[in-house]
């Protein structure tokens, strides 16, 4: 872990959206990290957790109206700390593109498709760095190369249904880092990809980051992503952060029952034939509200009363260090509680046997196995 | 592009070959042909033969076609039965009239309508945005006519501010090159006849604008949402781009695309809607002339009108076809 302070700071962000007629929809809800320079931190959950509103509360592109946004993020500039979430969308529009860059999860439809790719590329570079004619489309063929993607000239003059997916979404990080930001955020920017392109893809991001020292918020559902990527890892549900680790110590001991059931639920070569997944019970719509418990605890299989008792905080797992969980009964002792959690308000119907410790070391040896 | 503009145009080969079919069809079905027109009414029956047989009109149906394609081809369109002089002169001295109304309207529904759309759309459930969605419906289900006529009576007639009729005041003279009034008068520089000739244009040019500028404010609003939520307009705004920037090349250029195509539909409309406009505002177009040719059963008049503006409007259309691929590459690759 690095100790500078870091570049990034993100604190109690909330997000609320309101519509009229409708109950008022918490997607974000007090979410806390932080983003270091040259590491990849990972914002996983699965779908409706919040992850992708969080990104994009952060680089102020959710709507003016009906949105309500809480919470700081400060991000250390060469002039000073600013605070992203109370910024004029006049002095965001400077810093976006130019100290913060986004790379969207569809690149086929994240691109004008009446627009070059060059002069895509080359406004960007006309904007912030005040690139024009000549100079911008030399940087703008160079920024391609860089991204991989040969004969940029002759690219730099086609449009993007002439491009191949993997090229397109090239482009896309290409644009991306052509101000080197210092800041990148990249949500879920392999799933519209096939899986050879995918570890290219992200192979490219890893060496940007390592090169240019960007700090880069990888938002994925995909573990497979997180492992080979993620230097330090936020576990979100239901709009907030449930466990946070490094890498090898999320994988090695998840501590909070729902990151132990997505580590869980991952398909395993070596499983017998015939041996069912292991999901997560039940969906995201099964939530209860954090003020009332743990979000989590309709799906959990070893919840008990103390669950119940207002949203649990956070606090340091057993490992202690910069390993921390949002659970007043994490997976360490989650074998003792069964009969005790069958009499709790919603009761699951049929527990499944709960993992044992060395099934779980298992899948986890296979995760390092893919990093 | 050139591949894409002659292969284009060639495919208006079959399209004026099947419009010429339909058109001689029609006319070879309409009662009383031209042994009742040029006979008196007490001729026998042998002498009708005689004289279809001396037309050529007993001849098959395809050696008929062929001989009156050859004669448009010769440029020959048979002559006025009212007033005698040939189809396509009476055509070329009307038809730069219409031309002028119809581009008056249709410029007036562009250039408030394509704004208008955009405002409604960016203020989606504003006042703005119910007015130009209200007023468009009201544009679309008031009449021409009826619009032309509360607009002579209201800005000419009562508050004399416009001119109710003619496409020049009467005693003003103009030098003729082309019969298109503003055109010459720019040319030859008689800027009176500019400002006479524009100002007796206004009436009736807003009148015919009324359903085209509806069609393209709603065209445009939806058109505008539409792309609003596209995700290629998030990108540019992740991009810091400037508004103007991001509202010009990311949303416009993409919204402009279906209201093209409407253009250029809507243009076909206006000649038709021209001949109610001009009859209210005794413009001297083809509307009037194409009125009374119906009224007089004058065929040979009809018929070359009706060529002649479907070329035009298939040209128009083709025009719109290429400005459409110039705006949207993926149209060209195929």
């Amino acid at each position: 872990m690095s100790s500078s302070t870091p570049l990034l700071t993100v604190d109690e962000l909330s997000v609320v959206f309101r519509r009229r007629g409708a109950e008022a929809t918490r997607a974000v809800d007090g979410v806390s990290f932080t983003l270091e320079e040259g590491r990849v931190t990972g914002l996983v959950g699965e779908s409706g957790c919040g992850k992708s509103v969080t990104s994009l509360a952060l680089m102020g592109l959710l709507p003016d109206r009906g949105v309500t946004v809480g919470g700081s993020a400060a991000l250390r500039l060469p002039d000073g700390d600013v605070d992203l979430l109370s910024l004029s969308q006049r002095r965001l529009r400077d810093l976006r593109g130019s100290q913060l860059a986004m790379i969207f999860q569809d690149p086929l439809s994240s691109l004008n498709p009446v627009v070059p790719i060059g002069r895509q590329v080359t406004e960007i570079l006309r904007r912030h760095r005040g690139l024009g004619g000549e100079r911008a489309r030399k940087e703008a063929a160079d920024l391609l190369y860089r991204v991989g993607i040969p004969d940029p000239t002759r690219r730099l003059r086609e449009y993007p249904h002439q491009l191949s997916g993997g090229m397109r979404q090239r482009a896309l990080i290409a644009m991306a880092v052509a101000c080197r930001p210092r800041l990148m955020i990249a949500d879920e920017p392999t799933t519209a990809l096939d899986v050879t392109i995918q570890a290219q893809i992200l192979e490219l991001l890893r060496d940007l980051v390592t090169e240019e020292g960007t700090a880069l918020l990888m938002i994925t559902h995909d573990l497979g992503v997180v492992a080979g990527l993620c230097d330090d890892i936020n576990v979100l549900y239901a709009g907030r952060a449930v466990e946070r680790a490094p890498r090898s110590e999320l994988f090695a001991d998840p501590t909070h029952p729902y990151t132990v059931g997505l580590l869980g639920s991952i398909p395993r070569l070596d499983a017998p034939r015939g041996d069912p997944l292991t999901p997560v019970r039940g969906s995201v719509n099964d939530n209860i509200a954090w003020s009332d418990g743990c979000a989590f605890a309709p799906r959990c299989d070893h919840y008990t009363m103390d669950c119940l008792q207002g949203a649990p905080a956070l606090v340091e797992a057993a490992g202690g260090g910069a390993h921390t969980h949002r659970c007043v009964n994490p997976g360490a002792d989650a074998e003792r509680e069964p009969e005790e959690a069958a009499g709790a308000r919603t009761g699951p119907e049929e527990a499944p046997a709960p993992e044992t410790g060395a099934e779980r070391t298992a899948a986890v040896d296979d995760e390092e196995g893919r990093a | 592009m050139l591949r894409f503009i002659v292969r284009r145009t060639l495919q208006l080969i079959p399209t004026l070959g099947g419009l010429s079919i339909l058109l001689f069809a029609w006319l070879q079905r309409l009662p009383g042909g031209p042994e009742y027109a040029l006979l008196p009414d007490d001729a026998t029956q042998e002498q009708r033969e005689a004289l279809r047989r001396a037309l050529g009109l007993d001849e098959p149906f395809t050696v008929q076609y062929l001989a009156f394609l050859r004669r448009i081809a010769q440029g020959d369109l048979g002559a006025s039965l009212q007033t005698g002089r040939p189809v396509l002169t009476e055509f070329w001295t009307r038809f730069p009239a219409t031309f002028e109304l119809s581009m008056t309207a249709m410029l007036i529904a562009v250039s408030v309508g394509i704004p208008l759309g955009y405002l409604a759309a960016r203020r989606r459930g504003s006042a703005l945005d119910f007015a130009a969605v209200g007023g468009s419906l009201l544009g679309i289900c008031t009449p021409v006519f009826f619009l032309a006529f509360i607009l002579k009576v209201v800005f000419a007639e009562t508050l004399g501010w416009l001119p109710s009729a003619f496409r020049l005041s009467p005693g003003l003279t103009r030098t003729d090159i082309t019969g298109f009034v503003l055109l010459d008068a720019v040319m030859t520089r008689e800027w009176d006849v500019v400002w006479d000739g524009f100002v007796h244009l206004i009436l009736p040019g807003l009148a015919l604008a009324s359903i085209p500028l509806a069609v393209i404010v709603r065209m445009t609003r939806a058109s505008v949402l539409e792309v609003l939520g596209e995700d290629y307009v998030r990108t540019a705004d992740a991009k810091g781009l400037h508004p103007g920037t991001v509202r010009t090349r990311h949303v416009m250029r993409n919204a402009m695309l279906p209201v093209v195509t409407a253009v250029g539909l809507l243009t076909g409309s206006l000649f038709a809607g021209a001949v109610l406009t001009e009859s209210v505002f005794a413009f001297p177009g083809i509307g009037s002339f194409v009125y009374s040719a119906t009224q007089e059963r004058d065929y040979p008049a009809l018929t070359g009108f009706i060529l002649l503006i479907a070329t035009m409007y298939v040209l128009i259309n083709l025009l719109v076809d290429i400005s459409y691929s110039l705006l949207d590459p993926r149209v060209r690759a195929q």
